[in-house]
């Protein structure tokens, strides 16, 4: 019976390990693997996103306001004053749960969507830190953030190493390093989900009251769930500014936030593998539509507005509905 | 039958490499110029007419027999003035289209998030982009078209200073544009030893500064008001500092040179001076300006292609690939190593913008006189000087 629980629960895992195994056959230059980096930060974001809004039924549109604090807690103690990368990816975490808490704490205790409404504050006025402490973030302009490094071994998209005896380039290796950041993202998420805590939040997604009827302590789990999340985002703004080598005010910004409550709804809430692919469709997008740069938003809109109308749980559980539907089918058929 | 399948292909194949071997002997291999600009969103004004001038001069010079017998490519990526989609466009430019010079980035943000991959992969990159960080500390492979904020805040204090002025109050916005240009004018003043008796911020949403110049206009000492910003933000402090009846000397900066800014300040805007590209006062430059008619040739052609008005952007974009073209022709190939020495030896090319003359310790290759002093009269700019 464990061995069945522990099958079902990392069977998603295992695929998507297998997927990131076999994806750079098709992967023809590094630009391609840059851009797979990229999607697979963003998606570690969002599955710790996911957590509240799939799970607690909080939203939150200020999570780029967290992602930009990690993102420049990482650039500014590593750039302005030499710091490691760990150290500074590690109290910039805590630095920013500790402000997720402050913020959850007292709202998380009202029923309804006031978190929403004190995200978005939150997250404008870290926007508008980041924009106006010039002598600090470097202002709109923003801020080169230096290469990723352990023990004086850096991390660097353009250097080359030897990784047990075989030579890879560092887009590569940024490769490897994120999709494994992706998939502990993924296996603590799960965990977390099928914890009692993760049952806790279920019931407070189904129904507050009776959650509470029952006993569970809602604030403190929906504060807890908050704070996680928080700090997904925060370590996930840190290796993105590492990675990307310079940040701005933007990774911050209120449509970044948009962004990622998009990539939630788009891939279906409450299924940490489908807002993975939230992430990686709306990543795509620009990069498939750079010809047609003006239809950028268009599509954007309409994909959206497609997937509220016809498939309103999210692309990856409806699909899911969908196979196993046709298969049971099939199976019928030929019985 | 498999195997025969897979011979047949690989015989198919093998033709038609052949074929494209031979195709390319013929036509030599174009030159790729890459670029990525903010065509659309809130920096369209830059990127429009950038891209306008790069696709129009590509198109004339690969008429003209192209450069060193080959025929230019342009390679265009909007990037919306998003400083992480332009660092994405940039890397998708050198490592996937594979180009051999960069033209673009109209913003700093932009710019300055494309830098360290441009300068780790080793490409030469030429910034439509003004703030003075980009080329101050110089970076081995970046190069821009456009003045400095310094160079602005150098030319309007230096005809301050000219005037009879030493002391001054200072508006700015707080954008990139504002605030860095604030920083350079700050840093200016003490170098030139005058003094800023007054130093007061909006915000890019702000619709009324009243307040500000109002706390300018009671400070005393004030020998004339300063505006640094971008947008619509100037126009608004034009019309304030006309309601409140301030006769004190007015500048902006070369933020706002462009005749839709005349249009939104309307009769306001009469007296104040900013420094300028001669692009906005072609005909009346002196006959011995060497500018005249690089100038006067590229205000007459952009109009005539576009039908719209021309702007300073534009020209930026203009040098910016007539500076490509000639460090490419120089250098005899489109060697990244080789270009980037002859970007740096480019000496003497007159510009719509100035007259470059690059080395090694700038990157940039203008001085502050390149700007021209504008006043505005009778609703017209009038060369001062």
């Amino acid at each position: 019976m464990l061995n069945n629980l522990m099958q079902s629960r990392l069977r998603g895992l295992v695929i998507l390990a297998l997927i990131l195994l076999i994806l750079p056959v098709f992967l023809g230059n590094p630009f391609h693997y840059e851009l797979v980096t990229q999607m697979a930060i963003i998606a570690a974001t969002v599955v710790g996103l996911n957590l509240l809004v799939g799970f607690a039924g909080q939203i939150s549109l200020g999570h780029a306001g967290f992602f930009g604090l990690g993102a420049y807690f990482t650039g500014i103690a590593t750039g302005t004053y030499g710091w490691p990368s760990v150290p500074a990816l590690v109290v910039g975490a805590i630095v920013v749960g500790f402000i997720a808490w402050i913020v959850g704490r007292p709202i998380l205790r009202l029923k309804g969507h006031y978190l929403s409404m004190a995200t978005l504050a939150v997250g404008f006025i870290i926007a508008i830190i980041l924009n106006n402490e010039r002598a600090l973030t470097g202002g709109p302009d923003g801020m080169p953030v230096p290469a990723f490094e352990v023990f004086g071994w850096e991390l660097s998209a353009f250097g080359s190493y030897s990784l047990f005896g075989i030579d890879i380039e560092g887009f590569q290796a940024w490769y490897i390093f994120a999709s494994v950041v992706l998939l502990v993202a993924v296996w603590f998420a799960l965990n977390l989900i099928e914890s009692p805590i993760g049952r806790a939040l279920r019931s407070v997604h189904g129904s507050e009251v009776a959650a509470s009827v029952v006993g569970v302590n809602t604030a403190k789990y929906k504060s807890l769930v908050f704070v996680i999340s928080a700090v997904y985002a925060s370590l996930m703004g840190s290796l993105y500014a590492h990675f990307q080598g310079f940040i701005t005010p933007a990774v911050a910004s209120f449509e970044f936030s948009i962004l990622f409550i998009t990539m939630v709804v788009l891939g279906g809430m409450g299924s940490t593998f489908g807002v993975i692919l939230g992430a990686v469709v709306l990543k795509l997008l620009p990069q498939v539509l750079a010809d047609f740069q003006e239809l950028e938003h268009v599509m954007f809109g309409l994909i959206l507005m497609l997937t509220m109308i016809f498939m309103p749980k999210g692309l990856l559980p409806t699909l899911t509905i969908f196979f196993s539907k046709r298969m049971r089918r099939k199976a019928g058929g030929e019985a | 039958m498999f195997k025969t399948v897979i011979r047949r292909a690989g015989k198919c194949a093998v033709v038609a490499a052949a074929g494209l071997m031979m195709m390319s002997a013929q036509a030599a291999e174009p030159i790729k110029i890459g670029s990525f600009l903010s065509v659309t969103g809130p920096a369209s004004f830059l990127g429009d007419p950038e891209l306008k001038t790069l696709e129009m001069y590509v198109e004339k010079i690969n008429e003209e027999g192209g450069v060193l017998g080959r025929q230019l490519e342009l390679i265009h990526y909007d990037d919306v003035g998003n400083a992480s989609s332009a660092r994405n466009f940039a890397s998708r430019l050198i490592r996937s289209d594979r180009v051999d010079i960069i033209v673009g980035g109209s913003t700093t943000g932009a710019t300055m998030a494309a830098v360290p991959l441009i300068q780790q992969a080793k490409v030469p990159l030429i910034s439509l982009a003004g703030a003075v960080v980009i080329t101050t500390p110089v970076k081995e492979w970046v190069f821009k078209t456009p003045q400095t904020d310094r160079m602005a805040a150098e030319r309007i204090l230096t005809d301050m200073k000219e005037r009879g002025i030493t002391r001054f109050g200072l508006i700015s916005g707080t954008g990139g544009f504002g605030s860095s240009g604030r920083t350079q004018t700050l840093e200016v003043a003490e170098q030139m030893g005058m003094e800023v008796v007054a130093d007061v911020t909006y915000s890019g949403s702000d619709t009324d500064m009243t307040a500000q110049l109002t706390n300018i206009r009671n400070t005393s000492g004030v020998e004339a008001v300063l505006n640094f910003g971008f947008g619509q933000g100037p126009a608004i402090v034009t019309r304030n500092y006309a309601q409140l009846g301030m006769e004190l000397p007015f500048y902006q900066s070369h933020g706002v040179a462009s005749d839709s800014f005349l249009e939104l300040a309307g009769a306001s805007a009469e007296g104040l001076r900013l420094p300028a590209s001669p692009l906005l006062v072609p005909d009346s430059l002196p006959e011995d300006d060497p500018q005249k008619e690089v100038v006067q040739n590229y205000k007459a052609e952009y109009e005539a292609r576009w039908d719209s008005k021309v702007s300073t952007f534009g020209a930026y974009a203009y040098d910016g690939l007539m500076l490509a073209v000639r460090a490419i022709e120089e250098a005899g190939s489109t060697d990244p190593e080789a270009v980037r020495e002859a970007l740096e030896n480019i000496d003497g090319y007159v510009g719509v913008t100035g007259v470059f003359n690059m080395s090694p310790e700038d990157h940039n290759g203008l001085d502050p006189d390149s700007f021209r002093i504008l006043e505005v009269q009778d609703g017209e700019w009038k060369l001062i000087k």
